[in-house]
């Protein structure tokens, strides 16, 4: 009853400003709505990764040890990270590819600082499984690079993507010489 | 009013004050029910069944159970060796998950079969789309639970599908994972999630059905009951029906659960997770292998992961797709014919949603997927223009009393 009365009150006695009611129930409404979002935000944010979780990001490898031709796998993030030691034929290859073959194009030299040292993500970018090629006698795919069995994902002598579902080349994490053999990864 | 129903007179004192017992027994003496239901419609019941047993063996398991990546894999273990009855409780969650998608998954083709999709049951179909869905986010967080190879590496993969959405993709993951690759705190939050969930699918199955009494079970001939002639009373017609259809499905559950045990499960998930080694060749859990094949049919990872979404997002606009009058497959030559097509294709599908993704099976997985769409997008909406249908009966009762009395 109230209700119907105000209405009539704001529609005939204030004909000036029929919008005036409307506004202030739109505006209680949107800060209603902006509280509820501020409260909501906390509960969502919290799946995000915790400050313990994020301090744990970065490690040292001694790279010196690994002989050429060879691959070690680090865990960084809870990752694989491949290291590998590329031989000569491999950056060859790598980086006489033509950037008009690739999918994601992206030269060698931009990927590997030291062009003997490649160091990857080993997590394959089309849904996160880990590519095989780290182990001698692992198929390594048509690129002789590395191979994402879950899918069919090939990936070259550099990690990038040339064949198969993955979207982009296995990505290079940040990494830094903080000698001639040792890197810190994160 | 009501009160004097009940002898009983603690029933009576309660109803009169918390008139439940009044509304069960509306439920099951005053609610019509068409006479002429089929078997199929025992799979409504047995999905229910299914979710109690579920959250019952749930949450006894969960009072031995783990949440942390170094203890989970051996919680699952000593449940398994060492908790009383541990074995049984946790074969039966698992088998019976299986079974609780068998049985949705006849329930869903019973329900594209007889169109019970119509309306004016479009809601209740949605909600049970709604259910279909949260059921597969909680068989696919259980499955995660007992942190073996595949838990690890379904879980891997099936989070890493959001990352295809574009610009907010990564950020989507980070925040599911709780890190950055599927860790402990992704463990811990899919526990709770899987502990909440069931309870969220109880909630919705409430209003399935709230929905379902609103106009009564659909029958096979599909057309409504047009008087008291056409129904019985649920209780004890129905009740007895259902019984026989439990017994059945309690049997073959513990077939299962004592004899066959791992016959649905993956051996490697026996392997403790290990996050620097993917397994070989990994697949879901059986009941989502349809979808995973479309996804792994399209070349591109955000065309193949909308895809997959949107082989479920058409079951919620099929009202919509298929406008013809008639309901009942019994009465649409053509539809009948398509429906089954239809039916052997997601079979298909899940045949080859675990075979390897190369060769032959692409191809095949591309018509099959092809197939699938064409159904729902383009022959349903024909079909409901083009089709000739076969004549209704005046009511459910004719075609039975009409045809030979003692045959009734
Ligand atoms: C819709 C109902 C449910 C479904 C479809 C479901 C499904 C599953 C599946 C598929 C597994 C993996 C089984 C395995 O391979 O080991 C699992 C595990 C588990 N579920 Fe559920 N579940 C449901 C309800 C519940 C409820 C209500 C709880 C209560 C807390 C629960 C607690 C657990 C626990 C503790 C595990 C880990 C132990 C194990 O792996 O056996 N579940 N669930
Ligand atoms: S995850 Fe590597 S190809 Fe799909």
């Amino acid at each position: 009853m109230a209700k119907s009365d105000t209405k009539k009150m704001t529609a005939s006695k204030r004909p000036e400003d029929p919008g005036r009611r409307d506004f202030i129930v739109i505006a209680t409404n949107a800060m209603a709505g902006l509280g509820a979002v501020a409260v909501a935000w906390p509960l969502i944010d919290q799946m995000n990764p915790a400050a313990d979780t994020l301090a744990l990001a970065n490690i040292e490898v001694d790279v010196s040890k690994i002989a050429e031709g060879q691959s070690i796998t680090v865990k960084w993030r809870g990752k694989p990270v491949f290291i590998r030691h590329r031989t000569e034929d491999e950056i060859a290859r790598a980086s006489a590819t033509d950037m008009s073959d690739l999918r994601d194009p992206e030269s060698d030299q931009a990927r590997a600082e030291k062009p003997d040292y490649l160091v990857l993500v080993g997590v394959c970018t089309h849904l996160g499984c880990v590519p095989l090629g780290q182990k001698t006698g692992e198929v390594r795919g048509d690129y002789d690079g590395w191979f994402c069995p879950c899918h069919g994902s090939h990936y070259d002598t550099s990690g990038r993507i040339r064949k198969g579902p993955a979207p982009t080349n296995l990505e290079v994490p940040p990494y830094t010489f903080l000698s001639d053999s040792v890197i810190r990864i994160g | 009013m009501s009160a004097e129903k009940f002898q009983n007179p603690v029933v009576r004192w309660i109803d009169h004050r918390l008139p439940v017992f009044s509304m069960l027994d509306h439920e099951k003496y005053d609610y019509p029910v068409p006479k002429n239901l089929n078997y199929m419609w025992n799979f409504g019941v047995l999905a229910g069944l299914s979710l109690a047993i579920m959250i019952i063996t749930g949450i006894v398991l969960a009072m031995s159970y783990t949440a942390h990546v170094d203890y989970a894999f051996d919680a699952v273990e000593r449940i398994m060796r060492d908790v009383n009855h541990g074995w049984m409780i946790r074969y039966i969650h698992m088998n019976a998950a299986s079974f609780f998608f068998v049985v949705v998954y006849i329930h869903i083709f019973r329900g594209l079969y007889y169109g019970s999709y119509k309306a004016p049951r479009e809601l209740l179909w949605i909600l049970g789309v709604v259910i279909f869905l949260l059921m597969m986010a909680t068989a696919f967080m259980g499955y995660v639970l007992p942190w073996g190879q595949m838990s690890f590496w379904g879980a891997t993969v099936i989070t890493n599908l959001f990352s295809a959405i574009p610009v907010v993709g990564d950020s989507i993951v980070t925040l599911l994972w709780g890190g950055f690759s599927v860790d402990n705190p992704t463990l811990n939050r899919f526990f709770s999630l899987h502990y909440l969930m069931p309870f969220v699918i109880a909630g919705v199955v409430v209003l399935h059905i709230i929905a379902l009494h609103r106009f009564g079970s659909n029958n096979p001939i599909g057309i409504d009951a047009s008087g008291p002639q056409d129904t019985i009373s649920f209780h004890p017609y129905y009740t007895m029906k259902d019984m026989v259809g439990i017994a059945v499905f309690l049997l073959l559950l513990a077939m299962a659960v004592f004899f066959f045990p791992n016959a649905m499960g993956h051996p490697d998930n026996y392997i403790p997770a290990n996050p620097l080694q993917t397994p070989a060749h990994i697949v879901p859990e059986w009941y989502f292998l349809p979808f995973y094949a479309i996804l792994r049919a399209v070349p591109d990872k955000l065309g193949g992961v909308l895809l997959m979404f949107g082989a479920i997002a058409v079951l919620f606009v099929l009202p919509w797709l298929d406008r013809s009058p008639v309901r009942s497959a019994r009465f649409r030559p053509l539809f009948r014919i398509f429906f089954w097509l239809l039916l052997i294709d997601a079979v298909v599908l899940g045949y080859l949603g675990g075979k390897p993704a190369d060769g032959i099976y692409v191809v095949l997985s591309r018509i099959a997927t092809a197939w699938y769409f064409l159904h729902f997008l383009v022959i349903l909406p024909l079909l409901s223009v083009f089709e000739t249908t076969k004549p209704l009966p005046k009511s459910i009762s004719e075609p039975v009393l009409g045809a030979s009395k003692g045959a009734a």
